[in-house]
């Protein structure tokens, strides 16, 4: 289980979140929603290491870490697949930059190639193939880090309504099939109740929890369940709130 | 043929003829300017006494873009790494592309003698300027989402620098090596002039004492096709290299 403690963060006098605490159940999906600028990338930053927390504490599975960087693979809104590789050498990256076994990691690459729907195209560049195939592979190369927790900042913002829905059951795919503790960001109130466990509503600057909502039934859920309608209205209505300060 | 080369084609015919029909017509002597038509009959049938002469020049622009390649590229890596170097070294670099060929000319074959050392020298000095600083510009410019992705997966400098630095840059590093092959003569011609014993650059300071400004102009001519040569095949190079541009 990902447990975070009283995590601050500020910039100068700016206070981003201050005694912030959260938790991702193991081989739970955690959706975190809440207005732009409210700092939820940069919890991101702070947990992958990529910017220092002032204080606070991270746990994952008792282990306390000074950040997640050797323990979550970490999937960016824009795909970052690199134009000069193939799609096989971009999924084969983490790999490389480990050191470790290029035929092994082919293999296991080549498999998730074939589970993911890339079967056939892995000799191609990044600007031969379409968004939601990008995208795909960007999932495949998070998948090659071999690590459990899994963050998502907005991985399907950038893409059209029907590839982020196929993409989406790619996601509960890495719930289901590849046992991965998930946090993710998203802006999108219906995604967040299709594909979470639990979301989680932010507030603005100093980001905080406003509420947090319990969800069950199996997925992809249907939105025309009277509950999920319900929650959608109230989640609208704590973030208009939230804007309106 | 494809209509952008058709009209480059037209655009020097234009120029030629103009050219061509205005020494006819206005009987413009052969000491003061030739037409282009002697000027394309002495660049081939004096080709025996042209090319020895262009044979050197080139070697000294290859060397000196070899040498420049060889300074310019660890020199651009080390100011990327380490910042404080390049605060310390980017005034002399400016301050060498301030002070004229010409005027640095004179020394380089006072220290490396009237042998193609001293035009080589010339030669990388012009090239090396731009190389360096587009390449420069080029890590510089590197995405800072992929270089945190980098940083994410562990990779370390020289890992980083291969996978995506460089590749990042090359398209600003064979812009600045356009820009240097296309320059580079400049720098070995002006050498010759000062001091040496074969080269275009010395073929045309003999011409000129002679009046013989038809063979001036068939050397400005091989000196043409010899940077336009090099510009091309760098050109064809960075489609060969940079594939994935296209795609």
């Amino acid at each position: 289980m990902l447990k975070v403690t009283s995590l601050s963060k500020c910039f100068g006098n700016l206070s981003i979140f201050d005694h912030f605490d959260l938790r991702v159940p193991h081989r739970g999906f955690t959706i975190l929603i809440g207005p732009s600028g409210c700092g939820k990338s940069t919890l991101f930053n702070v947990l992958t290491g990529v910017v220092p927390s002032e204080n606070g504490k991270i746990s994952w599975c008792g282990e306390t870490l000074t950040n997640l960087r050797k323990k979550a693979a970490y999937m960016q809104q824009k795909d970052l697949l690199l134009p000069w590789f193939s799609l096989m050498d971009n999924a084969l990256l983490p790999a490389k930059i480990a050191g470790e076994d290029s035929a092994k990691s082919r293999g296991r690459a080549l498999s998730l190639f074939k589970r993911l729907g890339l079967e056939g195209f892995e000799g191609y560049l990044p600007g031969e193939i379409s968004g939601g195939m990008r995208q795909r592979c960007a999932l495949v190369r998070t998948l090659m880090f071999e690590r459990e927790l899994v963050l998502l900042d907005e991985p399907l913002s950038a893409l059209d309504a029907i590839t982020r829905r196929s993409l989406q059951s790619l996601l509960l795919m890495l719930q289901s099939d590849f046992e991965k503790s998930i946090l993710m960001i998203t802006h999108d109130i219906e995604e967040a109740l299709i594909l979470a466990d639990e979301v989680l509503v932010l507030s603005q600057l100093p980001m905080r929890i406003l509420e947090r909502f319990t969800l069950s039934g199996s997925k992809l859920r249907q939105l025309d369940d009277p509950q999920l309608i319900e929650i959608k209205e109230h989640v609208l209505n704590i973030l208009q709130e939230e804007l309106k300060k | 043929m494809r209509r952008p080369a058709l009209f480059t084609l037209l655009v020097v015919f234009l120029i030629l003829a103009v050219w061509e029909l205005a020494c006819r017509g206005f009987n413009v002597p052969d000491f003061i300017l030739p037409t282009p038509s002697q000027i394309s009959m002495v660049a081939v049938f004096k080709a025996a006494l042209l090319l020895p002469h262009a044979g050197t020049t080139a070697m000294e622009v290859l060397i000196g873009i070899l040498i420049s390649l060889l300074v310019a590229v660890p020199l651009s890596i080390v100011m990327f790494a380490h910042p404080s170097v390049e605060n310390a070294i980017a005034p002399f670099l400016v301050a060498s592309q301030a002070v004229p060929v010409f005027a640095i000319a004179p020394l380089l074959v006072i220290w490396l003698g009237y042998g193609i050392a001293s035009k080589v020298l010339m030669a990388a000095v012009i090239i090396f300027f731009p190389i360096t600083v587009n390449l420069l510009a080029g890590f510089k410019s590197c995405d800072h989402e992929f270089q945190m992705l980098f940083r994410l997966m562990g990779a370390g400098f020289w890992k980083t620098m291969r996978l995506l630095y460089w590749p990042w840059a090359l398209p600003h590093f064979f812009a600045g090596l356009k820009v240097g092959v296309s320059v580079a003569t400049i720098g070995a011609v002006i050498g010759e002039w000062v001091g040496a014993q074969q080269g275009l650059g010395y073929l045309m300071i003999q011409a000129n004492a002679r009046l013989n400004v038809d063979v001036v102009f068939a050397a400005i001519l091989w000196l043409s096709v010899m940077g336009l040569s090099l510009w091309i095949l760098v050109g064809f190079l960075e489609k060969k290299v940079i594939r994935w541009k296209q795609a």
